[in-house]
């Protein structure tokens, strides 16, 4: 795997929007090719190489291209959209949309991401190490169909609306949530190791939601069925089964009702 | 003014009868003409397809529930041309949307596929500012939009007391305070019994409190509509749109205008439009044995001079349903579980949007899309039968091109058939895969132009090359005489026009948007004589039920953008 390393040498004086930072985009190409891809501030375009100063060089395909984002880019946007895959290693905070409609390929981001982390994402792995904030996995706005696939992992706290219309996929957050997780979701994953204000899993058709905290407020949707070991991430425990939400359409599959869960730690 | 001469094209335009010779066609200040003097501008079209401008019959382009649907469904826009780069690129503004396109993409889209003309087809009268407002901001086209008469209680009371000529005093004056065009019908009855939850399944359902049946409201417009002797005919969405085996009920409804004779002085020969007739031609009694019943619907229509279609071709894309029907919008969400929006606008009509997703790997989808090009391929009076998509329920009319391809070639059809996971049973439930048909580019111009501008009574204006007709003008890169063995190149024709012309100013250039001139709002101004009776009718719904004042009613004057009035001189 062949690196590039882009170091950013101005601030933008708006928010910027990387969308052409992805191991797609830069993939065979010279490093003064990339440094000519597009990217917005505002309704400007400008070069990404009138912000950022590039070196290495990518690899002959996205699958063997990895890049290296330094410097403060804490008003950056859109780092990965539709990477189908590859790497990109962040060496700060990033601001909203961090791989949004990702389909392949892993992102990390060293510090804490904004809104829209992984939205509608597809496939491939997204990590990062510090805080995200709301709609971490969902659906754009008006869209039902949230993420399908691939894993998210915050390992500190997010903020509302985890996985709104999911339908396949997996999200963990290792830190607390604050309110709506798996609301509309017809399927996928969500794992929160902190504890949930409440609103997990309103008008939710299919999926799982695992708290190993406290919902401080649970949904009236709700009905507990009964207490079942699970394995979460790599470690065993034991939970309380809810099933739910109950005021919604269910669909079938050979005679049972296939209801949404909520496991909650015993 | 200006003077122009289009060279050497090879011509199509069948309200003057010219079938792909070459001609050359003249205009001076924005008309058609005869000859030019020697100093006219001249374009030569040497080795290309000319016909007039295309002329739309149905299309929900403009008005409050289509501005309800770009509300409801910000994803329409998203990643939908190149990232945010509409700005100047084409045209003036930013081209936003796919299924419900901003105003700019509208107006701008359809002057790159070569039309001049489209009709909105359903203007809730309360809210004709809304629509009256998106004219003046949807650029080059002109518009005109038919006002929906089908659920208005004034029109249910006097049809049901069968008096014709009250109801017609009241037509002519809605007519004039909404600027409208035409009348409409959506589910004659259905959508005002959807207000108690009911709805009208078939023509002789009745509707509740008023107790009368969609077929007493449809005759009774029908009888209206050649009694005040209106530029189009009556324009009916039927009751029971979209459900298998509906096809004999579409039939029954085609037969309640064998009575009538058209009677206008606009060359109109039909008294009754059936729009997206492929939305009634199902058999079945249910999704599993759904089947195509386009043979039979279109049988009864080739026998039957005085109807006209449209299509409503689906596109097998992603698109937004919107009608007036209010009771199928909310059949169709308990299908899809997807967003439903619904609105009823007081004594008039309702409404409801729903996106869907016409899936080609699902069977049902496939088969609609099947009977759609059936219906014109079993056609044997192509100018009765016109190319739509119901923009945007059955897809967006930016798929004209496409359907025009598959019109036109047999091998297009075939390559579309096999991308179909239900290729088997698609073939098995309609006879498309069967037909051989291929129309040329006459019958494209009977049904893109001449044939839906003779049915809105407009044909001495648009969709014509004859001197005196406004000079629209489309010239499409196709040589008509080697057409391409690769279906694309059709489609890509029609989607990009060399040159559109509209009233005599080059609008598009090789696909972009070169000028913006003066559009108009075409509406139909009827003189009848004061009817007391029908005044006093009116100033007793808004004083008891209306919401509104009457003196706020009406659409002023100011309003309406560039008007220009179709004259009816009403005689009894």
């Amino acid at each position: 795997m062949e690196t590039v390393t882009m170091t950013l040498v101005q601030q933008p004086e708006l928010y910027f929007e990387c969308y052409s930072v992805t191991p797609d985009l830069f993939a065979d190409k010279t490093l003064a090719e990339i440094a000519l891809l597009p990217a917005h501030e505002g309704k400007i375009v400008w070069k990404l190489g009138d912000f950022f100063k590039f070196e290495g060089k990518p690899g002959a395909t996205a699958e063997e291209t990895r890049i290296v984002v330094n410097g403060d880019v804490r008003k950056m946007k859109r780092f990965g959209q539709q990477m189908t895959g590859g790497e990109i290693l962040i060496n700060s905070d990033a601001d909203m949309y961090v791989g949004c409609w990702m389909r392949g390929g892993k992102i990390t981001v060293k510090g804490n991401a904004d809104a829209f982390l992984g939205i509608a994402m597809e496939g491939g792995e997204i990590t990062v190490e510090g805080d995200a904030t709301n709609h971490v996995g969902s659906a754009y706005r008006g869209d039902w169909r949230g993420m399908s696939g691939g894993l998210i992992r915050v390992k500190g706290k997010a903020g509302n609306d985890i996985g709104t219309a999911m339908t396949g996929g997996t999200i963990i957050i290792e830190g607390d949530v604050f309110i709506h997780v798996l609301t509309h979701a017809e399927g996928g994953t969500v794992i929160i190791k902190g504890d949930v204000e409440g609103r997990v899993g309103g008008q939710m058709v299919k999926g799982d939601a695992y708290v190993l905290g406290n919902i401080l407020y649970p949904l009236p949707g709700f009905k507990k069925i009964g207490t079942v070991e699970k394995e979460v991430d790599g470690q065993t425990y034991t939970f309380h089964q809810y099933i739910g939400d109950l005021g919604e359409r269910k669909g079938k599959k050979k005679g049972e009702v296939i209801y949404g869960n909520i496991y909650l730690k015993a | 003014m200006s003077e122009m001469l289009i060279k050497n094209g090879y011509v199509f335009d069948p309200i003057s009868g010219i079938k792909g010779d070459k001609t050359d066609i003249a205009i001076k200040d924005g008309k058609i003409v005869e000859k030019v003097s020697s100093k006219a501008k001249i374009i030569d079209a040497a080795g290309k397809t000319v016909m007039a401008g295309g002329c739309e019959i149905h299309a929900h382009v403009a008005g409050p529930k289509v501005n309800a649907g770009r509300t409801m469904r910000p994803e329409d826009k998203l990643f939908r041309g190149s990232y945010r780069g509409g700005i100047v690129k084409q045209g003036k503004r930013m081209e936003m949307g796919f299924s419900i396109p901003s105003t700019w993409k509208t107006g701008y889209a359809y002057a790159r596929m070569g039309y001049a003309f489209t009709n909105e087809a359903a203007m809730p009268p309360l809210l004709a500012p809304h629509v009256h407002e998106e004219f003046r901001d949807t650029p080059i086209i002109d518009q005109a939009a038919m006002p929906v008469f089908g659920n208005n209680w004034f029109c249910l009371e006097y049809l049901k007391n069968k008096e014709i000529e009250n109801n017609a005093a009241y037509v002519a004056w809605l007519l004039k305070s909404t600027f409208g065009f035409g009348i409409k019908v959506v589910n004659p009855g259905g959508t005002e019994a959807w207000g108690w939850g009911e709805n009208c399944v078939d023509i002789h359902d009745p509707v509740p409190y008023f107790d009368i049946t969609p077929a007493e409201i449809i005759k009774g417009l029908i009888e209206t509509n050649e009694y005040l002797g209106l530029p189009h005919s009556v324009h009916l969405h039927g009751n029971n749109l979209g459900n298998p085996g509906n096809y004999e009920h579409t039939i029954e409804t085609l037969k309640l205008a064998s009575e009538y004779k058209p009677k206008n002085k606009f060359g109109r020969e039909q008294v009754l439009h059936n729009t997206h007739l492929q939305f009634f031609s199902y058999k079945g009694d249910s999704w599993g044995t759904f089947a195509s019943a386009a043979k039979e619907v279109m049988d009864y229509v080739n026998k039957t001079d005085t109807l006209t279609v449209d299509l409503g071709c689906v596109t097998l894309d992603e698109t937004t349903t919107m009608t007036a029907d209010g009771p199928f919008e909310h059949h169709l969400n308990q299908l899809n579980h997807l967003k439903w929006s619904n609105v009823d606008v007081e004594l008039e009509t309702g409404s409801g949007v729903v996106p869907y997703v016409y899936d080609k790997d699902i069977a049902v989808c496939g088969i609609q899309w099947a009977i759609g090009l059936e219906l014109a391929l079993y056609a044997k009076d192509l100018m009765r039968v016109h190319i739509t998509t119901d923009h945007p329920n059955a897809g967006p009319f930016t798929r004209y091109p496409r359907i025009i391809k598959w019109l036109m070639s047999k091998k297009a059809r075939e390559a579309t058939l096999d991308t179909m996971k239900r290729k088997e049973k698609i073939i098995k439930s309609t006879d498309l895969a069967g037909m051989d048909r291929e129309l040329g580019l006459y019958d494209i111009a009977m049904m893109t132009r001449a044939g839906p501008a003779k049915a809105l009574g407009l044909s001495n204006i648009y969709g014509s090359l004859k001197a005196g007709a406004d000079a629209n003008v489309a010239i499409y890169n196709l040589d008509a005489t080697k057409l391409p063995t690769d279906p694309e190149l059709i489609e890509n024709a029609f989607s990009n026009t060399l040159y559109t012309i509209k009233e005599g100013v080059i609008v598009v250039q090789n696909g972009e948007i070169v000028a913006e001139p003066q559009k108009h709002t075409i509406w139909t101004k009827v003189s009848v004589p004061e009817n007391a009776q029908v005044m006093r009718d009116i100033k007793e719904k808004f004083t008891k039920s209306y919401t509104v004042n009457l003196e706020n009613y009406a659409v002023f004057d100011e309003h309406v953008h560039n008007p220009r009035a179709i004259e009816v001189e009403f005689s009894a």
